[in-house]
């Protein structure tokens, strides 16, 4: 074990080589590419056997990737926003062929406006894909997602992709503090690649992907996709019960932060939610029983561990750094659903919109979340979703919106 | 090289190796070729397949292949080959597979994809030099959807969606050129109607290694017009009248395996087909089958004064 300063990109890097990864396809992205570049400098300079290929595109990064890991290979591959989004025909593909790898997302905002900077409609846009999905908030936890994602991958009565997700910016350029596992506990922690009886190779034909015809085959294998991916839930139970013992960190399914004797829970995914963790600090000094619930594994959904955080809790609070425009916050339809029918379900939930595009949300924001959820428990109402924006951030705007205005003027007067 | 294994009708492999029932419709053209592509390359082959009529060879439960199959995509079939191929040799290299577990890796794709959609993924396959074959059927449309045009439909060709006088006012795409100006391993035009010809462009691309295209022009009943059992003649007549000319692009050079002498009048090949029907009713399209037949004799006249 060493201990050492990584960014979240290097971090994915280290999480590559510690599980001895066969095959990299690649294409560049902001804010990714330090994980494919690192990795073709290890290659380079022997410090890791891998083969990696420069594709032309996503949409072909995982098509080759699924189709590598069909033959028996354990295959890595990186991506972001509206890289995710170009290959999104492919994700869908590849949980259906029901191949182990895992693809790391680094989060970005998605065009239009074209952004570089995080938020998560990105990976949100692939939850329905099949693919399950890891949402780590520190460089740590990058790490440690990527071994953990292969050990439950692999699992037979699983074998679907993982899509390990890490924000960008706040996490991918960020240097934090980072145990690495030295390479015999990791293989210990991860053995060799899992092969299938229905790999390819010369000598045993198999037939992957082939067309159905009928509402009956196809529902079969759909369903069959969902099961696996449920099964997924005692593969990640079993797999960190194992990675504890070796390296002592726990990785519950559900983070809770001074959880169990909140009265009000935050509810968040990703790096963004440390800041919930500072806010939850000041505001138990400030007097209030305030908690943090942070869902680690999304996909699948473990609603019996996010149930028992949320249950007879007075009021929530879903603060989605996502837009899903039309309806609200995706993380907020969510928790809904799970905790309908409970008979002590929280009297109020409440949703938020917060860091789109890497916007920030400031302790006073939390603040203000917290005394909106009291005030919803003691009226009975709840409020509208509202979007985190300040009056300055509006101003601001005002001001770019001006300066457009007199460009627009501008042009027309010269034409 | 070595001396081909066909040199007569005779030699022509009959292990009849794709089983038979399939969807396709009867005198498929695409099929033909693929039936002898896979007799000539065995059982150890993995067809990678875009999204097209070949798509429904492997419906679940049934498969003609005696080998693998992987259907992929519309776009990324290529991509497809490309992560077989490097996971086949990553474990060669490992020593999980021996040589006799390894795989020809062949790309199956109709023309739509290959001119269309997977292009990209196609070229830059090249570009890498990945080490796979790329059988192309071209039916020249989008066949699995209802033969709509595609980069690959001929001029003056009436489809599902240029179903007006005159037909599709466009070009063909030039596959085989875009493939040449990148310099592959190899490259050919063949068809199921020349079996010979076909048998012996197999075998070159088999034993070579490298980016690897063989084109075979698909007569195609359904999305044409014709009869079936008329399958073979009209690929024949493409020949024959010059509209699909048998090439080979090996060690950095065009060949023209056979020019047609005497080369037939075109309308003889177009009148044999519904979709160009209206350029000889209600009246003679003089200035369509002009154009068509200039456009031939502009490609024979220079490849005479090439071999001159
Ligand atoms: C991304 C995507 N868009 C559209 C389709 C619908 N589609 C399926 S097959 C096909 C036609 C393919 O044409 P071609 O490659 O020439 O093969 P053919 O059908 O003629 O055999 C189309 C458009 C698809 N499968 N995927
Ligand atoms: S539509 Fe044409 S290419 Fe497709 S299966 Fe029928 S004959 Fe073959
Ligand atoms: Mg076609």
């Amino acid at each position: 074990m060493t201990r050492t300063l990584l960014t979240g990109n290097a971090a994915a890097a280290w999480g590559a080589r510690l599980a001895r990864i066969d095959y990299l396809p690649a294409f560049p992205i902001t804010p990714q590419t330090e994980i494919i570049e690192t990795v073709s400098r290890w290659i380079a300079d022997d410090e890791m056997r891998c083969r990696m290929v420069m594709l032309e595109s996503e949409h072909s990064m995982l098509t080759a990737a699924g189709a590598a890991a069909s033959t028996g290979v354990r295959t890595f591959t990186a991506t972001s926003s509206q890289g995710l989004l170009y290959g999104m025909e492919m994700l869908y593909t590849i949980a259906g062929w029901r191949v182990p790898l895992v693809l790391i997302n680094v989060s970005r905002g998605l065009s239009a406006p074209i952004t570089l900077e995080p938020d998560h409609n990105d990976i949100l846009a692939a939850r329905d894909s099949g693919c399950l999905q890891f949402h780590c908030a520190t460089c740590q936890e990058v790490v440690d997602a990527i071994l953990i994602a292969y050990r439950v991958a692999e699992q037979p009565q699983v074998r679907l992709p993982v899509i390990v997700n890490l924000d960008g910016f706040s996490l991918s350029f960020t240097r934090e503090p980072v145990s690495l596992p030295d390479d015999e506990t990791a293989a210990r922690f991860l053995p060799a690649f899992r092969h299938d009886a229905g790999e390819f190779r010369g000598g045993r034909p198999a037939s992957k992907a082939v067309a159905v015809i009928g509402g009956g085959a196809y529902s079969y294998f759909r369903y069959e996709t969902h099961l696996a991916a449920m099964a997924a839930i005692d593969a990640y139970g079993e797999a960190t019960r194992d990675f504890e013992q070796l390296f002592g960190r726990r990785y519950p399914s559900i983070e809770c932060y001074r959880n169990d004797d909140a009265e009000i829970s935050f509810v968040m995914i990703g790096s963004f939610a440390t800041k919930a963790k500072e806010a939850v600090d000041r505001l138990r000094d400030a007097g209030h029983k305030v908690g943090l619930v942070r869902p680690f594994m999304l996909r699948p959904l473990p609603e019996a561990d996010l149930r028992a955080a949320l249950d007879g809790k007075a009021g929530i609070a879903v603060i989605d750094q996502n837009l899903a425009p039309g309806r609200g916050g995706i993380l907020h339809g969510e928790v809904t659903s799970v905790l309908y029918g409970l008979k002590t379900r929280p009297a109020a939930l409440l949703s938020y919109i917060g860091g789109l595009g890497g916007r920030d949300i400031g302790v006073e924001e939390f603040f203000q979340i917290a005394a909106d959820v009291r005030a919803a428990i003691a009226s009975g109402a709840t409020p509208a979703p509202r979007l985190l924006y300040t009056q300055s951030e509006l101003t601001d705007m005002r001001k770019m919106q001006a300066v457009a205005h007199v460009e627009a003027a501008g042009e027309e007067l010269a034409s | 090289m070595t001396e081909s294994q066909f040199k007569a009708a005779r030699d022509l492999p009959s292990n009849h190796l794709l089983g038979s029932g399939t969807a396709m419709c009867a005198g498929c053209g695409g099929l033909g070729a693929v039936r002898e592509v896979y007799d000539v390359l065995g059982e150890n082959t993995i067809f990678i397949n875009a999204a097209g009529c070949m798509t429904l060879l492997s419906v679940y439960p049934f498969t003609p292949f005696r080998g693998s199959w992987l259907y992929t995509a519309m776009a990324s079939a290529p991509a497809g080959a490309q992560g077989v191929r490097d996971a086949l040799d990553i474990r060669l290299a490992q020593g999980t597979l021996t040589k006799d577990e390894d795989l020809q890796v062949v790309v199956l794709t109709g023309d739509g994809s290959a001119g269309g959609m997977g292009l990209s993924a196609t070229s830059a396959a090249i570009d890498r030099q990945l080490d796979f074959i790329y059988l192309c059927y071209d039916n020249e449309g989008y066949g699995n959807t209802g033969q709509q045009t595609s980069a690959a439909t001929p001029h003056g060709a009436r489809t599902a969606t240029d179903p007006q006088a005159g037909g599709l006012p466009g070009r063909k795409k030039d596959l085989f050129a875009i493939w040449t100006a990148n310099r592959p391993a190899y490259a050919a035009t063949a068809l199921a109607a020349e079996p010979l010809d076909l048998a012996r462009k197999i075998e070159t691309a088999r034993d070579l290694t490298g980016p690897r295209l063989i084109l075979t022009l698909a007569p195609c009943p359904t999305g044409w017009g014709f009869e079936p059992a008329r399958s073979v003649e009209i690929g024949r007549l493409a020949v024959r009248t010059g509209i699909f000319p048998l090439k080979e692009y090996i060690d950095g050079r065009v060949v023209h395996n056979r020019i047609p002498h005497p080369r037939l009048p075109v309308e003889d090949y177009l009148k044999t087909q519904q979709r160009f029907a209206h350029l000889f009713e209600p009246r003679r399209d003089e200035k369509r089958i002009g154009e068509i037949q200039a456009a031939v004799d502009a490609y024979w006249q220079e490849v005479e004064e090439n071999n001159a």
